[in-house]
């Protein structure tokens, strides 16, 4: 049964006001900003971000009002540092009061690494001694049954949805990526529902042509869909490199949050849907995004 | 006399060098990707770098990176994998050197990237991602930061990536696996920490900068290694492939 949805059926129905949300979880690449960007022109209200670090599709969700609270490492603009939204909503409210809940990049994978095997926690060594396991109430320490050692206890994170971006899915949602993927595949098998945002719908025979590349079995996918360029600015290994004069237009204009809304309604309100967001792009400037040359792995022989 | 090289080229060059051949690094986020695609191209062809998003790569990056996701830090890579793959790694003791930054710095190497300030009234940062995480488990870190006396306090408002503690046996005692900081570079020297105390010691000032400059933007009492050398110069090959990797400038010449 084909999952197919267009992005703002698949938003509307999967991530409702209220939902938590992992996105840009592959870090600074295969970030869906398509489907940021939806959220925001569907006005969602009090959306839970997790992420280990979002670049500046938390900031954006932020700026429009979208989010409550933000469970994540690190939220700016990777290029530049500062986040100046994410920076006005925790000091001053603007444009809504936001919580935050702390972790390290390690502790966001073990949160969803223990949801996705189905155990309360996952153990680690690292954080000890920081601020970081001091203040946040939900991570514990104890010491090894075994052996005594220091740990702290990772408490399992099920977030509602995983928005995530790959290169190729059937119909079904079996799908491709490739190129580093940071805790995606975790927050996949993590969360209730899964929205899989794609360059490229293929025959369910090329995902079977290469189990190895399958990054999520279809079975955990509740709906695909197709979008190419759908995480531009952030690159798509095989299909466009970072635009990063977006990210320095973000940083520029974002220094007051009028200046953010206004990249906004410019960038994302004022454009109807992702058609009009790359039309306003401009093709040749996407186009220069392209990969100056081809780069196809060696084919490998699953015969028997 | 100007010199023909930036401060930051300077942190770049003594970066790499912090990098022995042969080496299993964790490279993190700004600087570091190119003191790795410096110490790979130069004197460590044998240097292995992970990257906190899944990326392990045996080869300087393919061309300027901004991020450690670019296409050309991907093209050519030795695995392309998963974080919990990189850290679990890391936790397990595979990685001997990592690198971090900091926005706020104390005598004793504990970084914060998170709140500077009473907490009542405290600035936000952007947090942590994954210094925390390379300051806890790899065998040994690297700092690198701005030197200047808001930065560098006697006592750091949050402690986000661990360091030596309160000094002496702290991470023994704290349980921590990793050996904590070896090095911090900053705009104005290079630090190294004393065997048994753990406290920070100037070990060199950058050229043109004087010991009563790096005191006077350190905000505690700074000890000193005897002598106080003057860190070496980026070699003229040293120069030529920072500005291979940062052909603009990005992050080694414009003001940032």
């Amino acid at each position: 049964m084909s999952k197919v949805l267009p992005l703002a059926e698949a938003v509307r129905r999967h991530v409702p006001d209220g939902a938590s949300v992992a996105l840009g979880t592959a870090l600074e690449c295969l970030i869906p900003f398509a489907a940021a960007h939806e959220l925001i022109r569907q006005q969602r209200r009090d959306l839970t971000l997790v992420g280990p670090i979002s670049d500046i599709c938390f900031e954006q969700l932020i700026a429009a009002g979208c989010v409550r609270a933000i469970v994540a490492a690190w939220v700016g603009n990777v290029q530049h540092g500062a986040g100046y939204v994410f920076r006005r909503a925790l000091e001053q409210g603007i444009p809504r009061s936001l919580t935050i809940e702390d972790h390290s990049n390690f502790s966001i994978a073990l949160a969803l690494e223990a949801a996705a095997q189905g155990v309360p926690y996952l153990p680690t060594r690292s954080l000890l001694g920081s601020d970081i396991l001091a203040r946040n109430p939900r991570l514990l320490e104890t010491s090894c049954p075994f052996t005594g050692v220091p740990l702290v206890l990772v408490p399992a994170l099920q977030p509602d949805v995983a928005i995530l971006h790959v290169q190729r899915a059937d119909s079904a949602g079996n799908c491709h990526a490739w190129g580093p993927t940071g805790v995606s595949a975790a927050a996949g098998k993590a969360s209730r529902a899964v929205i899989v945002v794609t360059e490229e719908v293929v025959e369910p025979a090329v995902i079977r042509s290469d189990p190895n590349r399958t990054f999520l079995p279809g079975f955990l996918v509740t709906a695909v869909v197709h979008l190419p360029g759908g995480a531009h600015p952030s690159p798509v290994q095989g299909h466009y490199n970072r635009d990063h004069a977006v990210y320095a237009d973000w940083h520029a204009r974002s220094v007051t949050a009028e200046g953010a809304a206004a990249w906004l309604d410019e960038w994302v309100r004022g454009a109807r849907d992702h058609a009009g967001y790359l039309a306003k792009l401009g093709r040749e400037r996407f186009e220069r995004l392209r990969p100056r040359a081809p780069q196809l792995a060696a084919p490998v022989d699953y015969g028997c | 006399m100007t010199p023909d090289y930036s401060p930051a080229e300077l942190m770049v060059a003594a970066a790499a060098r912090e990098i022995r051949d042969g080496e299993v690094v964790f490279v993190g986020m700004r600087l570091p990707l190119l003191a790795f695609c410096l110490a790979r191209a130069t004197h460590a062809p044998g240097a292995v770098g992970l990257f906190e998003n899944g990326v392990v790569r045996d080869s300087a990056a393919l061309r300027f990176l901004v991020t450690m996701s670019d296409g050309p830090n991907v093209t050519g890579a030795l695995w392309c994998t998963e974080m919990r793959e990189v850290m679990g790694l890391m936790q397990a003791g595979r990685v001997t050197l990592g690198f971090i930054g900091g926005a706020q710095v104390d005598r004793f190497g504990n970084l914060n990237t998170t709140y500077v300030g009473p907490p009542e009234r405290a600035l936000r940062l952007p947090g942590s991602g994954g210094a925390p995480d390379i300051a806890s488990l790899a065998r040994r870190h690297v700092v690198i930061m701005a030197h200047e006396r808001r930065r560098f306090v006697e006592r750091v408002d949050y402690v986000t990536s661990p360091g030596h503690g309160d000094g002496g046996d702290w991470r023994a005692r704290t349980g921590l696996p990793g050996g904590g900081p070896s090095a911090v570079i900053t705009t104005l020297g290079l630090f190294r920490f004393d065997p048994v105390t753990r406290e920070m010691v100037l070990a060199s000032a950058h050229p043109g900068v004087t010991i009563d400059q790096v005191r006077a933007e350190t905000g505690w009492s700074l000890r000193l290694a005897d002598p106080v050398n003057e860190t070496p110069p980026p070699s003229g090959d040293e120069l030529a492939m920072i500005r291979r990797f940062d052909p603009e400038g990005f992050w080694t010449r414009s003001r940032r």
